[in-house]
């Protein structure tokens, strides 16, 4: 087995191997959550602790079913709003639950690293449920299983990533994900919701979509949050559904066995249109979300190991 | 600066490593000190009755005049006194501290500033001079009593961060201030554009997903600035041009011979914006550090002088409001005693030598605000610095720093340069017994 991690905080960090590390114990875990009985104990009597300062219910019940399926006592706090309004800073909140000892804390924060903050704090293993426009590392990984069973592989493909990539964190992590993997990366987008020196990141960029989606063996599709309307991003929906929404006529520059992708929550009409979204022979939407249960129970189980092996090895006096 | 200040003594420094940065050269000399005056350089021999300080060949400079120090008074006295702030100046070789107004309430009347004034007095063992603001509460609105505080001793009036975004009322802060010879400093920074930035924009800024503003954001508010002061005539500093691309526009105003002089922090010119590494909050500062060629470029320009003036930015931050997500935290980094190892650095690496790093951190700030210092010359006070360019230490901030606030970039970093002494009007203020 190859994975290092205490925490997993980020793609950033991670290598290959230990990537293709989640991702073969993640394809165990698929099976076990297609039989009836789902249940393991690889996570028995340990406490998982789901910390959300942001509202989400799909990764918040992707987590909580992990960790249920590996055993774990599975706690939820929704932070978004009580204790953070009495003024309590995230280093104590973090303190606060550090006492309770939990084993495995799943957090998502509105704000950039403030889940590598929160990581320095405690001693148990932490998972980066998303934070700001950074990173979401477990969407990346189950994207990168989907991908991987869809294709028989995860190297040297053509993805396409479509849309708001200046303000995702899943396009974040996709991107070093994918680039580890050795894939060719595409970001197609207006040029106001790209990242600032996007041309340094080693892909190619596109603001016409049908060039961008050329030949890509894969369709990754962004949310648009509504928001980006204020800040003068884009015109309207209307016209980035013109320009960038995802439908038949623009898909049919991809590759004819091309996948379509989107992390969810979507805007039907807005960035992706309904028929594509739920064409069972393209869209492979679904099998996202129940990737996703597999990756978060193999990103669990292996930070579990590993916490238990350094707190073995700290009983017994070695230094780690 | 202290009353008690015993500025009669005669001193002897002798064997020193002489730092002219108005003759842009160093010698090896001899210095007398008397009546708080530098009263001769080069003579060979002891007056009478002079204590005798051998240097053994180490740098007597002119102390570091830090044109834009935060100190917490009023308001944050818990994050820098002027107590606190005076014994970290003399601790880091600088003999003239000059306030930024950005306190709580703003220095923005006579009445805060004759507060400040009667603080520093009772308690800072170095020179301390007061900045005032430009508009009333640095809100941008109303213009405040530039005669008034003036009189009061204001060396110059800024709204430090706040940029006075509306160019009318600018316009008029800048004609009154010019009809008063007062200096106007500015933030040159587009408000518009920088708005929410807490990083410079690029690859960095968008791997660690944290809002960043472009450059260009510098150059429009110098570009403005310019516009307005030719329009003016007032005399202006620009507190810190950080970017490579506001250069060419600082050169061409000078060439068009306005009365513009531009600063830039050491710590633009020593660090860029990947010390910020994993969300690293004591690197957080206004303007966000820079790409390395921005660094380099500010550092050559310092060497060449068209950056005039390099100053500490010393901002004084308590562990709270630095210990939060890297947007939320509050930006500024304690310099005052890192300052001149940093400086430092830049001699080490061959970009100037130290005259031109005194003309840089003394001799023009002092000329900037019509200040007797800054001057390795009989006459000029005897305000001096003993350092040793070479010594190295490493940085810990808890156990070195005399502020009150540790927030330093350069914790657990290897340097060089060590102040050994402090003169102010010729009165040791810092050091052991020579």
């Amino acid at each position: 087995m190859s994975f290092r991690a205490r925490h997993l905080l980020g793609i950033e960090h991670l290598a290959p191997d230990e990537i293709r590390t989640v991702l073969d114990l993640a394809d165990t875990y698929v099976d076990l959550n297609r039989r009836t009985i789902k249940r393991t104990d690889a996570l028995a009597g340990m406490t998982q602790i789901n910390m959300f300062f942001e509202n989400s219910t799909r990764t918040q019940a992707s987590f909580e079913l992990a960790g249920k399926r590996l055993g774990a006592d599975v706690m939820n706090m929704a932070v978004s709003q009580s204790s953070v309004k009495k003024g309590e800073t995230l280093i104590d909140t973090a303190l606060t639950l550090n006492a309770m000892h939990p084993d495995l804390l799943v957090v998502r924060h509105p704000s950039s690293g403030a889940v590598n903050l929160l990581a320095e704090k405690v001693n148990c293993a932490v998972l980066n449920a998303g934070d700001g426009r950074h990173e979401h590392p477990t969407q990346a990984l189950l994207d990168g299983l989907t991908i991987r069973r869809a294709k028989g592989r995860l190297q040297r493909l053509t993805v396409a990533i479509c849309g708001d990539i200046a303000h995702s964190r899943v396009a974040r992590s996709n991107l070093l994900l994918l680039g580890k993997m050795e894939n060719r990366i595409r970001l197609i987008g207006p040029p106001t919701l790209m990242p600032a020196g996007v041309n340094e990141f080693g892909c190619e960029v596109f603001d016409d979509m049908r060039a961008g989606l050329e030949g890509a063996d894969v369709v990754m599709m962004l949310r648009l949050q509504k928001e980006r309307m204020d800040g003068a991003f884009i015109p309207s929906e209307r016209e980035y559904y013109h320009r960038y929404g995802l439908d038949a006529e623009k898909l049919a520059f991809a590759k004819p066995d091309a996948i379509v992708m989107h992390p969810g929550p979507m805007n039907r009409g807005v960035e992706i249109d309904g028929e594509i979204a739920d064409d069972i022979n393209r869209s492979v939407i679904q099998e996202q979300v129940e990737m996703g249960v597999a990756v978060r129970m193999a990103a669990m189980d292996l930070l579990a190991r590993n916490l238990k092996a350094a707190r073995g090895a700290e009983a017994a006096g070695v230094m780690v | 600066m202290t009353k008690a200040m015993d500025m009669g003594a005669t001193t002897f420094l002798t064997n020193a490593r002489l730092i002219d940065p108005e003759a842009g050269e160093e010698r090896t000399g001899n210095v007398i000190l008397d009546g708080g005056v530098i009263a001769a350089i080069g003579s060979a021999s002891a007056p009478k009755g002079a204590r005798v300080i051998d240097c053994g060949g180490k740098c007597l400079a002119p102390g570091i005049v830090d044109l834009g120090v935060k100190v917490g008074e009023p308001g944050e006295r818990h994050k820098e006194s002027f107590r606190s702030a005076g014994l970290a100046a003399a601790a880091g070789g600088v003999t003239t501290i000059i306030t930024r107004p950005d306190t709580l309430p703003a220095i923005d009347s006579p009445e805060t500033l004759e507060f400040v004034t009667r603080r520093a007095d009772e308690a800072g063992p170095v020179r301390i001079l007061h900045m005032a603001a430009l508009t009333r509460g640095r809100e941008g609105r109303e213009m405040v009593e530039i005669g008034f505080l003036l009189d009061a001793g204001a060396v110059a009036f800024t709204d430090c961060d706040h940029v006075v975004a509306d160019s009318k009322v600018l316009s008029r802060c800048m004609i009154y201030a010019r009809s008063l010879g007062a200096l106007v400093i500015g933030h040159p920074q587009d408000p518009g554009l920088s708005k929410g930035a807490a990083v410079t924009s690029g690859k960095f800024a968008s791997l660690r997903g944290l809002p960043g503003v472009s450059p260009m954001a510098e150059r429009m508010g110098f570009d403005r600035d310019m516009a307005l002061v030719e329009m003016t005539g007032v005399r202006y500093h620009a507190d810190q041009v950080t970017c490579a691309r506001t250069l060419p526009a600082l050169e061409r105003a000078k060439a068009n011979g306005l009365d513009v002089t531009a600063g830039v922090s050491i710590h633009h010119v020593t660090l860029n914006e990947f010390d910020v590494g994993d969300y690293r909050t004591f690197f957080k500062l206004t303007p966000p550090l820079r790409a390395e060629d921005d660094r380099v470029a500010m550092a050559e320009a310092v060497a060449s002088g068209v950056i005039d003036i390099l100053c500490s930015m010393h901002t004084p931050q308590d562990e709270e409001s630095k210990r939060l997500p890297y947007e939320e935290a509050a930006a500024g980094a304690v310099a005052l005693q890192t300052f001149l190892p940093a400086a430092m650095r830049l001699y080490h690496d061959g970009t100037m030598s130290l005259p031109k790093l005194f003309r840089a951190m003394s001799l023009n700030p002092s000329k900037r605000l019509g200040l007797p210092g800054g001057r390795m010359a009989v006459g000029a006070p005897a305000d001096l610095v003993l350092f040793d360019p070479d010594a190295p230490f490493v940085m810990d901030r808890f156990t070195m720093l005399h502020s009150k606030s540790k927030n330093t970039p350069f914790d657990g970093t290897r340097m060089e340069g060590k102040v050994l002494a402090t003169f102010v009007a010729g009165a040791q203020v810092y050091g052991r017994e020579l």
